[in-house]
């Protein structure tokens, strides 16, 4: 496989730099203009290569990763759909990234009517009253929400002390309760795989601010007694927290807020198509029932007549970052839903329902359901029969990966064991969806005939099995300029 | 218009298999459904999508070449035009975070590159994969230096930018510890009340380097007082004058924080941005946000990976040292890209231009009646200008003749309603800057 | 071999061990290292922190996995194995002997008559297979 070293690898080019001055200034050494110990000693070691080095660099690293504009990515709880071209051709309109985020409101008019719009948008889609669109993605909303309810306690004066996760949920819940200033109770999940409601009364009590449910749960599956865990959390004077990672099993057949639910979050990169971008940046819209918006984050997008102004909620929680919000990923996530309206959300959700229990039906006979029920947008399933005979779930992940798969999300949620968790999304055809299962398929044959080659694999990637055990016992996190290309630490084994 | 895959007649097949009539009896465990359509209107053509999108832009005010004197957190750069061409490929673009390392190296070896570049113009250990935003950042860093220092009170800067300390306020509201500001002397943090504030229980010390009002801090002598106290110095700065500015590691900060907007991002309306992270060896396993390590397969082949996951959410739930998950891997490429293009003399010549230029409009502006610095603190591409009128009506003025002239002090801060504080960057041409001067003269008349 | 006659064992895996120095030496089994797989941090405590029997004293980390380790019996922790900073697999190569964790200080009411003898504890792993 053919090697692309570091830029920093790189000999240095003649040609180097892309900034040029031009000229129209005198040379002012900086020593003139600064006294000396504000100014360091050494320049930034960054490499020193051409214009086109940098290009192809880029270019060939893009090459070496998997994407969704070239593979099939069921990797489930991130809802890896399609991310339409006209989102990008909205974003990168002039009028609106050459916006400064001091600009007065009344030069940010567009900006400010599309935010107000996307706004009213949610809360019809969710069935709030109230959208900040001010968190940088779905953790910073779930701590936005966590302080919303910290807030609405005090204002009652009450402090609560715990919040109640199921034992299914995100890892970002517990974290964001935990920065919040709460103890975590976790709740079980019953034999169906839904919060067990008699747990649920047990655990929620008059020291309880919130219940954050992911709804469609991780497991895939719609918590059918929601009315009745509403009713559970209410009385006692809690509030519904809904993680909103799974919405895209939801939206235009049922709205949040008419389940009961007092506050959530949506992730714009998962329900509304905004890029991943390798990891980021996403946007965590924040909504909440009418007695909550007052606390809202950020800032919120007010219309009067046709005047749009921007609002500090009266008693917000505060700022969680600088400015109002991810602007630029909102504009993809709005082109989005005005491209598809309400006809065309509704028609995305049931596809996303229909491709999810296809799979479920046809990979049944590969690997055991963990509950042999229809599911909503993604389903699990379990490799432990595939375990005893050698091959483990993250075995048939990578070995995915040499049939031209993304793996699905291994291990999660937690209390599976050896969990497969696929989610197709709707914008996958009949035609992917076969090749999925028959690759699947074949592997499971494989690993009867020659569980090798499925342990050790892939064996078509750029690399294989990383040694990720002495990646962590000898991190070396960045580049130094005593590290050689290939270095004497090639005795690495598989990890 | 939608982006359903399979066909209707597909779709039938599907259902077919799993034995259902239609999509509604897989639905009809769902109580309270919607009766009938979401209230959001019809779908759009991409054509008319597009047209409608393009009014609505239409409508704004963008930021016109050379007219742009407004920063506080947000500067108009140039923007190399090969970032737009490599940030924006699918391969980028579409991937997920990178927990199959063998499916990510892309991803991953670019992010190692950010992690080293940031390293390099900061002068720390250990950089992360990214954060939210330079503000996020920073209040990570307090939440960090809690940790580590397992003390309750954080001290802060009143010369660090507003809502930066407005977002630290917030990240540290939920778990009951205190901060302290420190006010400002003269347009910097004040060494004397920072020595009479920071003690035994203090956790760190955090300044912005240039700080708010575009004046350079006394770094050395802040870390001598936080560390005499056992605190940790945080240190905010902006990457672009780490050109030229003594780096945060030579002065003896234990963490460096900041926003990588300056490095090629867009302004887009305040974001994405995207937040850099970087400690002192001795602080890695405290670190929030995702590492990218090197690492080697079984046949010798180096690659990179996720590492020390641990500390994250997915793994520690409630003990993680953050619950941040999404970051913002694309900025920290476009970061990566802009550090890569511009390279070490380049970057070291961006800084320079940004120096000399804002260092000539400021000598200008003086030349003009009423007109001074409200500070005599040195600075690097922005300032602080105290005029003989409210900044507001400046402000305002200006605009009638196609300016953003600079941010009005006065809405932060009353004491400061004359006050304007103006950015400079390489973008602007002695031209510019000689008719944004004669322009200030003139609306001051 | 380790003769572990002398070590009494938990249900949550953990090993205690009274010293000539009279401290209670803590460490995993062996069952739990393979369990864990390879080690790559041990978050030790630090010096002095007070527990109680059942409490957690420390995390040990594998690559995906971060691990509660729980306080076989109350005490002051006298000192943590600072090897394991930079040799956290001597957790798995040698779980009774370099790669103990903490050391404890009993508290007057440390006892370890309600743990298990290592046979009693090869029992207690067999009967929750």
């Amino acid at each position: 496989m053919r090697r692309e070293p570091l830029l920093f690898e790189r000999s240095e080019s003649a040609n180097s730099g892309w900034y040029r001055a031009d000229g129209d200034m005198p040379d002012t050494p900086p020593e003139e203009l600064l006294p000396s110990r504000y100014l360091r000693r050494e320049r930034a070691a960054l490499p020193e290569v051409s214009e086109l080095e940098v290009v192809r660099h880029f270019t060939r690293l893009s090459q070496l990763n998997f994407c969704i504009d070239t593979h099939f990515y069921p990797l489930g709880s991130c809802t890896m759909k399609y991310n339409p071209k006209v989102n990008e051709k909205a974003a990168q309109l002039p009028g609106l990234t050459q916006m400064h985020p001091f600009a007065p409101e009344s030069a940010s008019q567009g900006s400010l009517q599309l935010l107000n719009e996307l706004q009213q948008l949610l809360c019809e889609i969710c069935g709030m009253s109230a959208f900040s669109l001010h968190a940088a993605a779905g953790a910073q909303g779930e701590l936005a929400g966590i302080l919303i309810a910290r807030a609405y306690h005090q204002s009652r004066g009450e402090t609560r002390r715990q919040i109640v996760i199921p034992d299914t949920a995100h890892g970002t819940n517990p974290a964001s309760a935990h920065l919040g200033g709460y103890q975590v109770v976790t709740v079980k999940s019953n034999a169906r795989g839904r919060t067990d409601l008699s747990a649920l009364r047990e655990a929620v009590t008059d020291q309880t601010a919130l219940f954050m449910l992911t709804n469609p749960n991780t497991l895939g599956l719609f918590e059918d007694d929601i009315i009745e865990i509403a009713e559970i959390v209410h009385e006692r004077g809690a509030l519904l927290y809904l993680d909103g990672a799974n919405l895209n099993a939801l939206v235009g057949v049922v709205r949040p807020g008419d389940l009961g639910f007092d506050i959530l979050h949506l992730n714009t990169h998962k329900t509304f198509s905004t890029p991943h971008g390798g990891g980021g940046p996403g946007a965590g819209p924040v909504g909440v029932a009418a007695h909550l918006a007052q606390y809202l984050p950020g800032w919120v997008v007010e219309r009067s007549e046709d005047v749009f102004r921007l609002k500090r909620p009266e008693r917000s929680i505060g700022l969680l970052r600088a400015f109002f919000g991810s602007v630029g990923v909102l504009v993809r996530a709005y082109s989005y839903i005005r491209a598809l309206g309400a006809e065309g959300l509704r028609r995305n959700t049931e596809g996303a329902v229909i491709s999810a229990n296809y799979l479920r039906i046809l990979l049944s006979s590969v690997f055991r359901l963990y509950v042999d029920e229809p599911c909503m947008h993604e389903c699990v399933l379990s490799a432990l029969a595939q375990k005893k005979r050698g091959a483990r779930a993250l075995d048939v992940g990578k070995r995915l990966l040499d049939y031209g798969f993304h793996p699905p999300t291994t291990y999660f949620p937690l209390i599976v064991e050896e969990a497969l968790m696929v989610e197709p999304t709707e914008s996958e055809t009949k035609e992917t969806l076969d090749a999925f299962v028959q690759a699947l398929q074949a592997i499971d044959a494989e690993i009867n005939s020659n569980p090798e080659v499925v342990q050790t694999s892939p064996h078509s990637m750029p690399v294989g099995r990383l040694d990720e055990v002495r990646a962590a016992r000898e991190p070396i996190l960045k580049w130094t300029p005593q590290m050689s290309i290939s270095g004497a630490r090639n005795t690495a084994s598989v990890g | 218009m939608d982006w359903v895959g399979a066909s209707q007649t597909d779709q039938r097949r599907m259902m077919d298999v799993i034995g259902v009539q239609s999509a509604d009896d897989l639905l009809r465990d769902i109580p309270n459904q919607i009766d009938g359509l979401l209230d959001i209107g019809p779908g759009m053509s991409e054509t008319r999508l597009l047209r409608h999108l393009a009014s609505l832009a239409s409508r704004n005010e963008p930021v016109a070449p050379g007219r742009c004197f407004l920063g506080a957190g947000a500067y108009e750069h140039a923007i190399p035009s090969a970032i737009d061409a490599l940030v924006s490929r699918g391969e980028f673009l579409t991937a997920y975070t990178p927990y199959q390392p063998e499916a990510s190296q892309g991803t991953l070896t670019a992010t190692f590159e950010f992690q080293s570049m940031i390293c390099q113009i900061t002068g720390m250990d250990v950089a992360n994969a990214s954060m939210y935003d330079g503000a996020s950042a920073m209040a990570e860093a307090a939440l960090l230096a809690l940790r580590q220092t397992r003390r309750r009170r954080i001290a802060v800067s009143g010369a660090v930018h507003p809502q930066w300390r407005e977002v630290l306020q917030t990240y540290v509201s939920g778990l009951g510890d205190e901060i302290v500001e420190i006010s400002q002397s003269d347009g910097v943090t004040s060494l004397e009340l920072c020595q009479t504030a920071i003690d035994s229980e203090t956790a760190c010390l955090i300044v912005q380097q240039p700080n708010f009002f575009g004046h350079l801090e006394d770094l050395r002598d802040l870390a001598e007082i936080a560390h005499a106290s056992g605190a940790l110095l945080v240190v905010a700065c902006n990457p672009v004058s780490l050109g030229l500015l003594a780096s945060p590691g030579e002065v003896g900060a234990d963490i460096a924080v900041g926003d990588c907007q300056p490095l090629g991002v867009a302004l887009n309306y305040g974001g994405p941005y995207a937040g850099f992270f970087s400690v002192r060896e001795n602080l890695v396993r405290q670190m929030p946000g995702r590492l990218a390590g090197m690492a080697w397969d079984s046949s010798g082949q180096r690659g990179f990976t996720l590492t020390l996951q641990t500390r994250e959410q997915h793994i520690r739930r409630e003990r993680a040292t953050s619950n941040i998950c999404t970051n913002q891997a694309l900025l920290a490429l476009t970061a990566t890209v802009y550090l890569a293009l511009a390279g070490r003399s380049g970057f070291q010549e961006i800084a320079q231009q940004n120096l000399i230029r804002a260092h000539y409009c400021a000598d200008k502006l003086q030349n003009i009646p009423g007109v001074t610095l409200a500070f005599d603190a040195p600075f690097f591409n922005e300032f602080t200008l105290k005029l003989p009128c409210l900044a507001l009506e400046a402000v305002n003025r200006m605009r009638e003749r196609g300016w953003w002239a600079g941010l009005d002090l006065g809405q932060f801060d009353a004491g400061l309603r004359d006050c304007l504080l103006v950015a400079v960057t390489e973008t602007k041409t002695r031209d510019d800057i000689d008719s944004y001067c004669q322009d200030i003269a003139e609306v001051l008349k | 071999m380790t003769d572990l006659n002398d070590y009494r064992f938990t249900e949550t895996h953990e090993w205690v061990h009274l010293r000539e120095d009279g401290l209670f030496y803590v460490g995993i089994t062996d069952h739990a290292q393979e369990e864990i797989t390879d080690i790559v941090f041990v978050d030790l405590p630090e010096s002095g922190r007070v527990v109680n029997a059942g409490d957690e004293l420390l995390l040990v980390d594998s690559v995906k996995a971060s691990f509660s380790i729980y306080a076989p019996v109350s005490g002051t922790v006298e000192r943590s194995n600072e090897a394991l900073a930079n040799s956290p697999e001597l957790v798995n190569s040698s779980p009774y002997e370099d790669g103990w964790l903490v050391a404890l200080k009993p508290s007057d009411t440390a006892d370890t008559d309600s743990l298990m003898t290592h046979d009693q504890y090869l029992a207690f792993v067999e009967s929750q297979q």
